[in-house]
């Protein structure tokens, strides 16, 4: 059978409860009849011979590029660049899609009499990724054959020495990006694209980019044009991306782009009801689910987040193309609207959404309360194509304990910015004004993204100004079981039921609201109409 | 005192209502006529059937029923397989049949049960087939795969029980015998041998919900073969006529079983038995006229315990 297109369900008395993602825990509530659900589509099948895929994509590329064993030369300089530890979500089973695309390119080198290769993890300001997470990512083979002899760096946006400004855009921004990338005769970059704002210019304009060329996509203006993040042509995020990818292009860089694509297989089968519709949930299922929600109860939070964050996803390839950058990602995206696009008629007053226990920057880590913030509001608020699934003045109810807890190795900044920034003002635009500088260059910041596992000082800034676009856009965002202080530090509300949050958000958009709630993940774009 | 079952098993345990807003997909069938009887078939299945049929069936159906059984020494030239058509008034009648086979055909019969009743829920499918060996058989409309599943049960020597009538008696007469037994019989080339049930009507008749224990009378007639009679043109007896031959032996038996041996024998040969199907009249008249043992009337002790106020 094959598999089913995502859908709307509009729920009526004989809807089972519908279940939300809350943290490392469910939430299993019975929406109001009349309400909607989004649900994303199954899976699709994945191929049936990835690694004969990524070596066809490699010698067919599309758009304006020679196969790439025609663009490798015995003396030259050749650089592989690849997406960090954020991507995919959860972390995929062995073999990573990154250790396929990496082995066959290495191949392809070694045939070719290749010796200067160095691979580089794609950072931007992210964290360091562990030596475990590395040999995760690119596999035994070639963590071995790299590491140990430095060949297996890590992007750093803070060493003036491995930098190189290229010039201006038009628009008068900079473009500074890895030296070593740069200054290769070619600039192989290897993404796993999970969603459709990963990918295309994005990948090097960003991932090997410094704080000085960062920031001008970066920012709260940027990100409050972005409609939506998932809509390449609809986000200024991408457009200024896309110019700086084509003056790195003039400036003759010459980057052979491989993207790949998932389906969204996400679960382990001990999971397995985390896929399925609630109706449609075996006995099995409902063991699982029951059992899970149980034992998570009385789990204490740090063992039950060790438990999720060990998950790993049973993903499948859909797809393998490689050449030209803007070429490259038209067939991804193709693949992954594919993948992942479900039409939804019109918008809703109140949009809800149940936040999981991950999002791109914790990673084996704790999801801090800019996190949930972040993910919520930058992240699925954005899962939308057209127009955003709430209507402008709606209310977003999100479901996350939301706890007051940070990592102080991953997220140092981000408990400065928590406790002393938030406190004062939550106004993206005067958090901007006052603080980014002071963040972005803050030493003893700099200092640990560079040597310890820390994201750079600036980072929380831009995960709040991630939130721009929804929080221009919202009459009020409302947290259901969340840590009641941490939620209204953030200006949010709390509520402890949903059944509050809605009485609470009635305020806003006036009695009888419209109902939307987001079933994700696994992952969908709403194509609103 | 009704137990409740703590919220969590009952989630678990209670299948999800399905969205009114959502059309319900079909369903890969395992019921009705679809239901795979194959397992039944098993050496193990088979086991717990002999089981189930010598502890459970047997004594239970000698316990309210008594059956008592004439015209046994007819089934014993036949080799099998045979297929047992019996007139039907009563859920007992499968039980009844089954434990009064001899042992030879016992151990290897199947049951046609109507898919629509005993295949309409998974643990009915499969407790029926279990215990009774029963296999679905399509009774409102024209069924290849009943037919089939049949016809290919018989071609592997399992005999087969059959009701032609299609369904229990509703007022205690006999209804038109239909064809299924009579095809499967000239497809695979078996004998029928007709079967008449007396008096387990009123044990448990249609609509009951209480057990009577009564003594009940199995009557095996003659084997019949198909072919074995030419129409009045001459031509091979068909499926229709064949069945209507069924219907007339079972018909004798129950002359037989009303009267003699003798008696019955003579008014048959005059073409005189007393109609199967009972009188062509209003249905107070159809009830005044069922013999005795086919009625079921309520006990003094019932009577005088029924209080009208």
């Amino acid at each position: 059978m094959s598999p089913r297109p995502g859908f709307v369900l509009e729920v009526d008395r004989s809807t089972p409860p519908t279940l939300f993602w809350h943290g490392e825990g469910f939430r299993f509530e019975r929406l109001p009849e009349g309400s909607r659900v989004v649900y994303p589509p199954e899976p699709l099948p994945g191929l049936t011979d990835a690694d004969a895929a990524v070596r066809h994509a490699l010698e067919h590329p599309v758009g304006d590029s020679a196969p790439l064993s025609a663009l490798l030369k015995p003396g030259m300089r050749l650089t592989i660049a690849f997406d960090d530890v954020s991507l995919p979500l959860p972390p995929m089973r062995r073999p990573d899609m990154r250790q396929r695309v990496i082995e066959a390119v290495l191949d392809a080198a070694a045939a070719a009499g290749v010796d200067d290769v160095v691979l580089i993890a794609a950072l931007a300001l992210h964290r360091r990724m562990t030596d475990d997470e590395l040999r995760h990512a690119l596999g035994d083979r070639v963590f071995d054959a790299f590491a140990p002899h430095g060949l297996l760096v890590q992007h750093d946006a803070e060493d003036p020495a491995a930098l190189v400004h290229l010039g201006l855009t038009e628009e008068g921004e900079d473009v500074e990006i890895n030296r070593r990338a740069a200054e290769s005769d070619l600039l192989v970059y290897v993404n796993i694209n999970l969603s459709a704002m990963d990918g295309g210019h994005k990948s090097v304009a960003t991932g090997l980019a410094s704080y000085r060329s960062l920031k001008h996509h970066h920012n709260v203006r940027t990100l409050q044009h972005s409609r939506s993040l998932m809509d390449r042509h609809h986000s200024e995020l991408h457009t200024s991306n896309w110019r700086m990818g084509r003056l790195l292009r003039n400036a003759g860089v010459k980057i052979f782009q491989i993207e790949t694509t998932l389906n969204l297989d996400m679960f382990p089968s001990q999971f397995a009801f985390l896929q399925k519709r609630e109706w449609e949930w075996s006995l099995a299922d409902r063991a699982g689910f029951h059992s899970t929600r149980l034992a998570l109860e009385r789990t204490p939070p740090r063992l039950a987040r060790q438990i999720f964050q060990s998950m790993r996803s049973p993903y499948a390839p859909t797809s393998v193309q490689a050449g030209e950058v803007e070429a490259v990602h038209d067939v991804t995206l193709e693949n992954l609207f594919r993948q992942q696009l479900v039409p939804v008629e019109g918008q809703t007053d109140i949009l809800t959404m149940g936040l999981p226990y991950l999002c791109p920057y914790n990673v084996n880590s704790v999801m801090n309360p800019i996190l949930v913030a972040c993910l919520g509001l930058g992240y699925f608020f954005n899962l939308y194509r057209g127009r955003p699934l709430v209507r402008e003045g709606g209310v977003c109810i999100i479901s996350h304990p939301t706890p007051w807890a940070f990592n102080p190795v991953h997220h140092p900044s981000y408990i400065d910015f928590f406790e002393q920034v938030l406190a004062e003002t939550t106004d993206l635009v005067e958090i901007e004004k006052r603080y980014e500088q002071q963040f972005a260059t803050d030493p003893w910041y700099i200092h640990l993204y560079r040597t310890s596992y820390a994201y750079h000082g600036v980072h929380p800034l831009y995960m709040w100004y991630w939130c721009a676009h929804a929080l221009d856009y919202l009459g009020g965002v409302i947290i259901v079981g969340g840590d009641r202080a941490a939620v209204r530090r953030m200006g949010f509300k709390p509520a402890s039921t949903l059944a509050d949050a809605l009485e609470m958000a009635e305020d806003v958009v006036g009695r009888s609201p419209s109902i939307t709630h987001l079933h994700a993940p696994p992952l969908l774009v709403a194509d609103v109409s | 005192m009704s137990v409740r079952l703590p919220r969590v098993v009952d989630e678990v345990v209670s299948r999800p209502t399905w969205p009114g807003t959502l059309p319900r997909p079909m369903e890969p069938r395992n019921l009705g006529v679809d239901y795979d009887t194959a397992w039944t078939r098993k050496p193990w299945a088979r086991a717990v059937r002999r089981l189930l049929v010598d502890n459970v069936t047997r004594p239970f159906v000698a316990l309210v029923a008594k059956p008592q059984i004439f015209g046994r020494e007819h089934l014993d030239p036949l080799v099998g397989p045979v297929i047992f058509a019996a007139n039907h008034t009563s859920h007992l009648d499968t039980s009844i049949v089954v434990a009064c086979l001899p042992e030879r055909f016992r151990r290897r019969t199947v049951v046609a049960a109507a898919a629509d009743y005993f295949f309409d829920r998974p643990w009915k499918a499969a407790m029926w087939s279990l215990a009774l060996g029963t296999i679905p058989m399509e009774r409102t409309k024209v069924n290849r795969k009943s037919a089939d599943l049949a016809a290919s049960l018989l071609e592997q020597r399992w005999n087969l029980v059959i009701f032609p009538e299609g369904g229990r008696s509703q007022d205690g007469w006999g209804r038109e015998f239909r064809g299924g037994a009579a095809y499967l019989a000239k497809r695979c080339d078996v004998a029928v041998v007709p079967v008449h049930l007396r008096g387990v009507r009123p044990v448990f008749p249609k609509g009951a919900s209480k057990l009577r224990p009564g003594k009940v009378e199995v009557r095996f007639g003659d084997p019949l073969w198909p072919g074995e009679v030419r129409a009045p043109s001459g031509k091979e007896e068909d499926a229709r006529r064949f069945a209507a031959r069924i219907e007339e032996s079972v018909a004798l038996l129950a002359d037989e079983a009303e009267t003699d041996w003798w008696s019955a024998r003579r008014r048959a040969a005059a073409g005189e038995t007393p109609d199967f199907r009972g009188p062509d009249a209003s249905p107070w008249r159809r009830a005044w006229a069922l013999p005795a043992s086919a009625r079921r009337t309520r006990s003094p002790r019932a009577r005088s315990s029924a209080k009208p106020w």
